[in-house]
């Protein structure tokens, strides 16, 4: 397998070429042309875009190494809260209190000093390496723990559940420091550009794009490695790998982190972009949807995971305006289809005739190699 | 691998009361067995005799309550776990047949190929000209050259138990552990699985255990009868079909 093939181009062209187009049409042609993009599109479409990097990190483990975790949204928040911490931080003192060393909430909870975890994320670069640090080391240890153990299966999924339920409840008190139930919100500026500016949209668009595609490539270069056959293995028969003398726990070790930093700053780019972050974002209904969006485009596909986040979400995006009370039906119903008619998702009606391609043009050994065995 | 001959006559496993309880129950009761370097042998016994236990055992997935296993010289397998053993040397077939089912028949070989096992490795490692060679000598010997490029899911049962035992001959093992290879197969394919065998035995020793009597008699090598977690009776298949306790336990209930 080749790290760039068609299905791979098709998704890098896609995913810059839309955000490119996007960004254009919105701050080039005037706000009353027909084919002019308002500025709140631009951010929609920024959100669909962080979320296919969750739903991309999600089928890393969950396509390729069979770890179904119904938790992926908790690394996303964190990596949100990370970038909530630093915009914060820039807001200084425009906030309502005027306060230009404390955020406002803790203002208003009486409290006189910032808590010791609240500093350097008034440094971007600081920030954006707790965006990978916090959720990876949280992978980290919750990874040892449970991969060493030998939790698989079900059983590891209600535990990523209850992770991310833990944090949701965690974050809900005032006395974390994290905003509480109103988490963060009002953020001003970003690396000095101003938050809601157009042209600051349309760059975290593109900015996201950019990520997106190269998580992508990364994702594709290690599911295509030697690496990522192993990963394949240990899903199809754990105990061959063991017996063959692999240890699937350092490989599940190595993917579930990586996935975790993934999603940290797929939920780092998230939050600029909707403006807020709260403890919802640790709701596990937000798990289960992103196992949703990957179950629909396709598992074990990556690109089916980035096509499955943005159509889920457009579709949410629609009924939850136009008929709010269908939308968990329509969801539901999606998921039943899916797994009853598409095992393989939306990308899979198509892989089968990619897969001949694939196998015609690149044999598994070169020629000379087929004809010397006669 | 270093040359089978020059160690023939040492002992290559050693089982020294070896007990495994489950919940009370005895799967293994005290059972110590010698097996020497180079050397094939047959373990028979009615169900529940304790011989997947003793594979379990001997494979690192079941820590026994009491006994030692001790590998070569001086390995006390008892204190490692799977993949410490399975890089020692000991390659095991399951039962039923499992390999790698959505990978190709390559691919299987290419994963079992003895190499780092490490992900600083694989994350790197680019299939090189000697793995090709290697795999194609596997993909002689188990007769599945034209296979090669399939998915194994779509082998036939026969095939991936072939497949299996490849895999386990890319591992490179001194001891090879092979659980009822012969089981849901066809006359013909039974008598290719114990020539493959023999073919494997020239440069490794192997365990073999085995419902089919038939097959074992064509093996045509030293068997161990367990029974009830404990070794009744060995020797060659006529001695240990000869003995009373033997014709008792199968036949006598």
């Amino acid at each position: 397998m080749m790290i760039l093939n068609r299905a791979t181009w098709l998704t890098l062209v896609l995913v810059l070429g839309a955000a490119v187009l996007l960004a254009v049409l919105n701050l080039t042609t005037a706000q009353t042309a027909a084919y002019h993009v308002p500025t709140y599109a631009v951010a929609l479409v920024g959100k669909y875009l962080c979320f296919a990097m969750l739903a991309l990190a999600l089928d890393l483990v969950w396509g390729f190494a069979g770890i179904l975790s119904l938790g992926h949204a908790a690394f996303f928040a964190l990596g949100g809260y990370a970038m909530g911490m630093y915009l914060m931080r820039q807001i200084g003192a425009r906030g309502v209190y005027g306060n230009a060393n404390l955020p406002d909430f803790m203002v208003f909870l009486g409290w006189h000093e910032l808590p010791w975890y609240w500093h350097g994320f008034e440094w971007f670069g600081f920030a954006a390496l707790m965006v990978m640090l916090v959720p990876g080391l949280l992978a980290l240890v919750f990874g040892w723990l449970a991969f060493r153990s030998r939790v698989t299966g079900v059983y590891l999924s209600i535990i990523t559940q209850a992770l991310t339920y833990a944090l949701l409840l965690a974050f809900f008190r005032n006395d974390m420091g994290f905003g509480g139930n109103n988490g963060m919100t009002d953020f001003k500026d970003i690396l000095g550009f101003p938050v809601q500016a157009e042209t600051t949209r349309c760059a975290l668009l593109i900015i996201t794009a950019m990520f997106l595609c190269a998580q992508f490539l990364i994702a594709r270069w290690l599911v295509t490695s030697r690496f990522g056959k192993i990963l394949v293995a240990v899903r199809d028969s754990e105990a061959r790998t063991r017996f063959l003398g692999y240890r699937p726990e350092s490989y599940k070790l190595v993917v579930w982190v990586l996935s975790a930093v993934m999603a940290g700053i797929g939920g780092a780019l998230y939050v600029p972009q909707v403006g807020i972050i709260n403890p919802s974002e640790f709701s596990p209904a937000n798990s289960i949807e992103a196992v949703i969006w990957v179950a629909v485009g396709g598992r074990g596909t990556l690109s089916g995971a980035i096509l499955g986040a943005i159509l889920v979400n457009l579709g949410k995006t629609y009924f939850t305006s136009a008929i709010p009370s269908l939308w968990l039906y329509a969801l539901g119903a999606i998921f039943i289809f899916v797994t009853l008619l598409l095992p393989r998702g939306i990308v899979g009606l198509f892989s089968r005739r990619e897969r001949m391609v694939q196998t015609d043009a690149m044999p598994a050994v070169p020629k000379g190699a087929r004809e010397a065995i006669g | 691998m270093s040359d089978v001959s020059a160690e023939l006559h040492d002992t290559l496993l050693y089982l020294d009361g070896v007990t495994v309880s489950f919940d009370g129950f005895r799967a293994l009761n005290s059972l110590s067995l010698v097996l020497e370097a180079g050397e094939m042998r047959a373990v028979i016994g009615p169900n529940g005799a304790g011989k997947t236990t003793m594979m379990d055992v001997i494979t690192g997935k079941t820590r026994p309550d009491e006994g030692k296993v001790v590998f070569g010289r001086d390995t006390d397998l008892t204190r490692l776990d799977e993949p410490a053993i399975a890089s020692l040397g000991i390659g095991r077939k399951f039962q039923k047949p499992t390999v790698f089912e959505s990978h190709t028949v390559w691919d299987n070989l290419l994963l079992s190929l003895a190499e780092d096992r490490r992900p600083r490795f694989t994350l790197w490692a680019r299939e090189t000209r000697q793995e090709r060679e290697r795999i194609e000598e596997i993909l002689i010997t188990t007769q599945l050259m034209d296979q090669r490029d399939r998915p194994a899911a779509g082998l036939s049962h026969g095939q991936k138990q072939w497949l299996e035992i490849g895999m386990l001959l890319a591992q490179e093992p001194q001891l090879l552990l092979v659980d009822e290879p012969v089981a849901g197969m066809t006359d013909a394919e039974t008598e290719q699985t114990a020539e493959l065998l023999r073919e494997i035995n020239r440069t490794r020793s192997v365990v073999v255990v085995e419902h089919d009597m038939a097959f074992v008699r064509a093996l045509d090598v030293k068997v161990t009868v367990l029974h009830e977690g404990a070794v009744l009776s060995e020797g060659s298949i006529d001695h240990v079909s000869d003995d009373s306790r033997v014709i008792e336990v199968y036949l006598g209930r």
